[in-house]
């Protein structure tokens, strides 16, 4: 930005779709008093077409968006209380899954693609995967039995060294999803170029091309409808799974200044989030263990984030529509593990819902690893409850950075 | 001459009737064009078979009446492949790799998964590729 460069902030021209309009406090306002305009960002695009964008911005108050999908970088803290006479874990295991223990006495994280002990992973390839740390997260929050297993080491003032019990949610102190990275804000879609079939975190891919896999919620995905992270930000209060959480940090892999179209819109990764909810307030069908054959386990989450209409401009970033997001085609086979940088084509989110895409001359049928229906239900659900008063927004304590690459991992030599 | 269809029929065999040659029967006696789509018959254990017939009502009335002789239950809806609505979570994985359509999208609005059972030929690639573990085979 120009005033930035210069140091000044009075010389910033607004235009007249940056006018505020409504602050944070007006909004909340609104929603207590089960008066806030609410829609959802699969519904806004034809709402602006009808009321025109300036009409529509005086009077919509929030958009939610919303996603479902895997994010492998989830995860838990527990704790589990002491036990008379009392535990120091050192190896901890919950329904065999190796926890972390290399935190205080009875807290261990929990995290998503932690396999079961014993599992043969890929030994006899493609592995199974049946279950693992995100089918422990879903049946904790479903609520069911689990099985403690813990070691440790014996200290003067924690002697016991083994213990197994069994354990619910609610016989926890805490049950914390904090997962560092979640809702990307773009992604690419893997096809696999060689003549076999290859087993992928994007699914089952088959030879020279045979299908692709896609894993964004597109025109309702959170960060697609903030491109440029105005209302999105560290401290926004989020909808994690039916809990009301927060954005506690940028994503891990947060990489803002990602290649973008004219208009803004990243065509890659880009932005992720870093969320945090408490489970005991989680839905548990929005928190699903993932089993990916010849590649491992995972957790489907459901994440909606609402974005108040302050002004006509944030509104207008809202309308975005599935034809004008474009996600780049990578081969999981070459390029993907030996990271080329190549990117085989873009296609947009409308051809890819289409299901099927046409790359260089080849009709290719789309699968998905998103679900659209599902994140269009908390889209939905997030939208009752700003309506009925039960959810206010808040606005972000700092903003994601816009200027972040992502590094590479250099193998180096021992320094000198 | 009544109009020739094709049913699709799962038989179960509650212990095995695997010594009688029970499809030669359903198509020398019966008349029927026959497409095993999947079968498990071990001698001593139950059995399964998953198959289309083609030909005309009666003759496959008159096959289903022969087939009952020999204890074997007969299911018309198919049920081989069984998707549990509440294990899917409708993300489509399985939509690229469904070689008949017969899981795909119900609605391009709500984007909903949707399972044909008559459209399904019992590949099982469902059950190999759904991350949730909504696809399961009923043998």
């Amino acid at each position: 930005m120009n005033s930035r460069q210069n140091g000044t902030s009075a010389a910033i021209p607004l235009t007249l779709e940056q006018k505020p309009m409504k602050t944070y406090e007006q909004i909340n306002d609104r929603i207590a008093s089960g008066k806030a305009v609410v829609l959802t960002a699969d519904e806004i695009m034809d709402y602006v077409d009808k009321k025109g964008l300036t009409a529509a911005a005086e009077e919509v108050d929030v958009v939610t968006t919303a996603t479902f999908g895997p994010m492998c970088s989830s995860g838990c803290f527990l704790n589990f209380g002491h036990s008379k006479p009392k535990i120091r874990m050192s190896e901890a295991w919950v329904q065999d899954v190796l926890v972390y223990t290399g935190i205080a006495a009875v807290d261990v994280y929990l995290g998503a693609t932690q396999l079961r002990h014993g599992d043969p992973a890929n030994m006899y390839h493609p592995g199974e995967f049946r279950y693992g740390g995100g089918h422990v997260i879903e049946d904790l929050v479903a609520g069911k039995p689990l099985q403690l297993f813990a070691l440790s080491y014996g200290t003067d003032e924690y002697p016991l060294r083994e213990l197994r019990t069994w354990f619910t949610i609610h016989d926890l102190n805490q049950a914390i999803m904090v997962n560092p990275r979640n809702c990307y804000q773009n992604y690419n879609v893997a096809i696999n170029d060689s003549d076999k079939t290859i087993y992928t975190y994007m699914g089952t891919l088959e030879p020279n091309r045979k299908n692709a896999a896609y894993c964004s919620a597109g025109q309702l995905s959170p960060l697609l409808n903030d491109p440029s992270y105005e209302t999105i930000g560290i401290g926004t209060r989020v909808w994690l799974a039916g809990a009301q959480g927060q954005i506690y940090a940028e994503g891990t892999q947060h990489a803002g200044a990602e290649a973008r179209t004219p208009e803004g819109i990243p065509m890659g990764g880009a932005g992720t989030l870093a969320l945090t909810a408490d489970m005991k307030h989680m839905n548990p069908e929005f928190v699903r263990g993932v089993s990916l054959r010849g590649y491992g386990v995972s957790l489907a989450l459901g994440v909606g984030i609402p974005i108040p209409i302050l002004n006509a401009d944030i509104l207008k970033r809202t309308c975005i529509r599935d034809r004008d997001i474009l996600a780049p085609v990578v081969d999981y086979s070459r390029d993907y593990p030996q990271k080329t940088g190549r990117v085989i084509a873009y296609v947009s989110y409308e051809q890819l819902r289409s299901g099927e895409i046409e790359i260089e001359g080849k009709k290719i049928a789309v699968g998905s690893l998103s679900s659209y229906h599902k994140a269009l239900k908390i889209a939905n659900l997030l939208a009752d409850e700003i309506r009925r008063g039960d959810f206010l927004l808040s606005p972000p304590l700092a903003c994601l950075p816009k200027d972040t690459a992502m590094k590479p991992l250099v193998i180096r030599e021992e320094p000198k | 001459m009544s109009p020739i269809v094709t049913q699709k029929l799962m038989l179960f065999f509650p212990r095995c009737e695997c010594e009688k040659p029970i499809i030669y029967h359903l198509v020398k006696d019966h008349n029927l064009i026959v497409n095993v789509y999947r079968a498990k018959v071990t001698p001593e254990e139950e059995g399964y078979l998953v198959l289309d017939v083609t030909g005309t009502e009666e003759d496959i009335a008159g096959a289903m009446d022969f087939v009952r002789t020999f204890n074997v239950s007969i299911n018309t809806t198919g049920r081989g492949v069984i998707r549990d609505d509440k294990r899917c979570t409708h993300c489509g994985a399985c939509l690229a790799l469904c070689p008949t359509g017969a899981l795909h999208i119900a609605s391009a609005a709500t984007r909903e998964v949707a399972y044909s059972e008559a459209k399904c030929i019992e590949c099982l690639k469902c059950i190999k590729v759904c991350p949730f573990g909504a696809c399961a085979s009923a043998f």
